[in-house]
């Protein structure tokens, strides 16, 4: 849900603790400010609504240069922020990239827009086929989205403090480890790793089942340091905490920084996410937005995005493109998941379901 | 005359605008969402839900640690607020503005130092660690919650109680003195009485930011301990419920409005909004 939230990527990650906190002060007073200008491009514009700091600015200016195209670019920080905006059409969007499960939740209440391919080449041509399958899980006929970053959840682990080879979920519960535990601070991020550690479906809206997930966690809480999103990352790397979970894209980053760190996938299974672009169902500029989407998928600009917000890319065109044999072939970046069982994509449970998750995590963070 | 109602009209149209559209329509939304449920019809449900075990807690919690720092503020205030009240114009503007200085900086980044502070392997346990002492292990805890919530706050306490102090004409304390009084007993018969509405200003400006605080909770606190104001944020930014997070906002709203209720019967002559 929150695997990026606004501040990472190159320049402020290298301001370390105070990019948090710029992230935390731009989410907190300033929410999401559209750059509305008056002029459009000589061939139009397109609005673009994406997470924060989740593509390379030359990217965009490449883009308006070759088009002639104005992109009117626009940040949110989770999809629960971004979802009423779009609902309410309190402001007009083309392109959005959303989550997994919240592009389901969009289909399913009318606001997608079918894409034509036949504008996309380089979506069609470079995105790999494993990336479209994954998609079914939400867009069940890739009809709707097309896939931009993907990664996985799992364990972080700084090998200097945990002697043991970490494999699973459970080591989130070991005694040893007190204080030592950095946990996700939302709540699917939250119950898909007590529901894993039971072998339930991160999907569960089984009561009994989120129930036992719900047990976990509070017997889980005098372990916990603390419950973080992105300060996981920064808390690592300063050898804060020994083990915490941990998105796959911000992996490579902390192993660089600290090379104590070790990322692993349990053997329970886990999280394996996609955010895609998808365009809007009133879209004022569709055709300007799928050449924005394809411009994307080129295997040169995929790779330019991939280098500045190190997030997992779909695009195998250019992944070949990547010169770092290490990075090219990293299981962390690009991990074989055949490999791994339980992998799952989280799907848009309902309302009621988000309701019943809401209640039961409140109860975990009250105990 | 009729002339000078009109100007006097005309100026105030730009803050009877700022008004309505920053604080009435915000607050008569969030009046809307927190009665009406998902299908727009009138429910008091949202803002009943204040009592489920969960809601209560977290709001228990925040009075409990909102109360304890307006205390410490107050504690540390009033005798400082006192010493600068006491000083010459040319050395309490000086320590005045050290005092203020740091507000010039963002309240997240203040707050994000005293996480980098008090961490584990922050500054304060690298220098305990140096000198051989016992590591501080307050980060996390409702402890740091407190540290963050007094340190923030502070200058909203002294502020207004340094203004009530120095408002006070050094005739009435000689006054009291030529009498025959001892000093306590000046400073409980007449400092302190003419300090009070200082004193009230001080403690709403402190108190309600402090109630409805999430991210010194959040920083501070490790998200471990729910206060009343995560609780609403979550409902806004996670959830997706804001029904119920404009519910429980009300029942917020609430005790603000106590609060102001009381301020404004000791603060007649509102010496705490001459900040």
């Amino acid at each position: 849900m929150h695997h990026k939230c606004s501040d990472l990527k190159r320049r402020v990650l290298k301001m370390k603790k105070w990019g948090t906190a710029a992230c935390i002060a731009a989410a907190s007073f300033f929410s999401l400010s559209g750059c509305a200008g008056s002029t459009s491009g000589e061939n139009g514009e397109v609005i673009v609504y994406n997470w924060g700091e989740y593509m390379d600015p030359d990217a965009i200016a490449m883009f308006e240069e070759e088009t002639g195209i104005r992109v009117i670019y626009d940040e949110f920080e989770t999809n629960e922020i971004m979802y009423p905006k779009v609902e309410a059409g309190a402001a007009e969007y083309d392109v959005i990239c959303p989550s997994d499960y919240m592009i389901q939740k969009m289909i399913q209440n009318d606001l997608l827009a079918e894409l034509n391919f036949d504008n996309m080449p380089n979506a069609k041509e470079n995105i790999g086929a494993q990336y479209w399958e994954q998609s079914r899980e939400f867009d069940p006929e890739n009809k709707y989205s097309v896939p931009y970053c993907w990664g996985t959840v799992g364990i972080l682990y700084n090998k200097s403090m945990v002697e043991e080879p970490v494999d699973s979920w459970s080591i989130l519960w070991d005694e040893r480890y007190k204080d030592n535990i950095l946990m996700q601070d939302s709540v699917r991020d939250a119950f898909m790793v007590g529901l894993k550690l039971n072998g339930y479906s991160m999907n569960s809206t089984d009561a009994a089942e989120l129930e036992t997930a719900k047990n976990a966690l509070i017997q889980q809480k005098p372990l916990v340091q603390a419950y973080v999103i992105d300060q996981v990352r920064d808390k690592m790397i300063g050898n804060e905490a020994a083990i915490g979970v941990i998105y796959s894209g911000e992996a490579i980053y902390t192993q660089r920084e600290n090379p104590d760190l070790e990322y692993v996938i349990p053997r329970e299974g886990t999280n394996v996410w996609i955010d895609s672009w998808v365009i809007t169902r009133d879209a004022p500029n569709k055709e300007n937005a799928e050449k924005f989407i394809d411009f994307m998928c080129r295997p040169e600009v995929a790779l330019k995005n991939f280098e500045y917000i190190t997030y997992s890319t779909p695009n195998d065109a250019a992944r070949a493109l990547i010169e770092d044999e290490d990075i090219r072939n990293s299981t962390i970046a690009f991990p074989d998941l055949t490999q791994y069982s339980n992998l799952e994509t989280f799907r848009y449970l309902g309302t009621e379901a988000d309701e019943m998750y809401s209640e039961l995590w409140k109860e975990v963070k009250s105990e | 005359m009729k002339n000078s109602k009109l100007s006097r009209r005309l100026l105030s149209t730009p803050y009877a605008a700022w008004i309505t559209i920053f604080i009435l329509i915000p607050l008569g939304m969030v009046f809307y969402y927190g009665l009406t449920d998902r299908t727009g019809a009138f429910t008091l449900q949202n803002v009943l839900d204040i009592m489920s075990a969960e809601h209560a807690k977290a709001l228990w919690y925040s009075l409990g640690l909102s109360l304890a720092s307006t205390l410490i503020c107050f504690l540390l205030a009033y005798p400082l607020a006192m010493i600068l009240a006491g000083m010459k114009v040319s050395q309490h503007s000086f320590i005045l503005l050290i005092f203020i200085l740091p507000m010039w900086m963002n309240f997240l980044l203040r707050t994000l130092a005293w996480q980098t502070l008090l961490e584990k392997t922050g500054v304060i346990n690298m220098l305990l660690g140096f000198l051989h002492l016992p590591a501080l292990n307050i980060i996390n805890t409702p402890y740091a919650i407190v540290l963050g919530m007094v340190y923030n706050f502070l200058p909203f306490m002294v502020l207004p109680i340094y203004n009530a102090l120095a408002k006070i004409d050094p005739n009435v304390v000689n006054a009291a003195k030529d009498l025959g009084a001892g000093r306590v007993q000046t400073f409980i018969k007449i400092t302190f009485p003419l300090s009070i509405g200082g004193v009230i200003s001080g403690i709403t400006m402190v108190f309600i930011p402090a109630l409805t605080t999430f991210v010194i909770s959040k920083l501070l606190g490790g998200s471990k301990i729910l206060l009343i104001g995560n609780v609403i944020e979550e409902e806004f930014t996670q959830t997706g419920n804001w029904h119920l997070g404009s519910g429980l906002s009300i029942v917020l709203m609430i005790f603000i409005i106590f609060n102001m209720v009381i301020s404004s019967i000791f603060d007649r002559e509102g010496e705490g909004t001459a900040l």
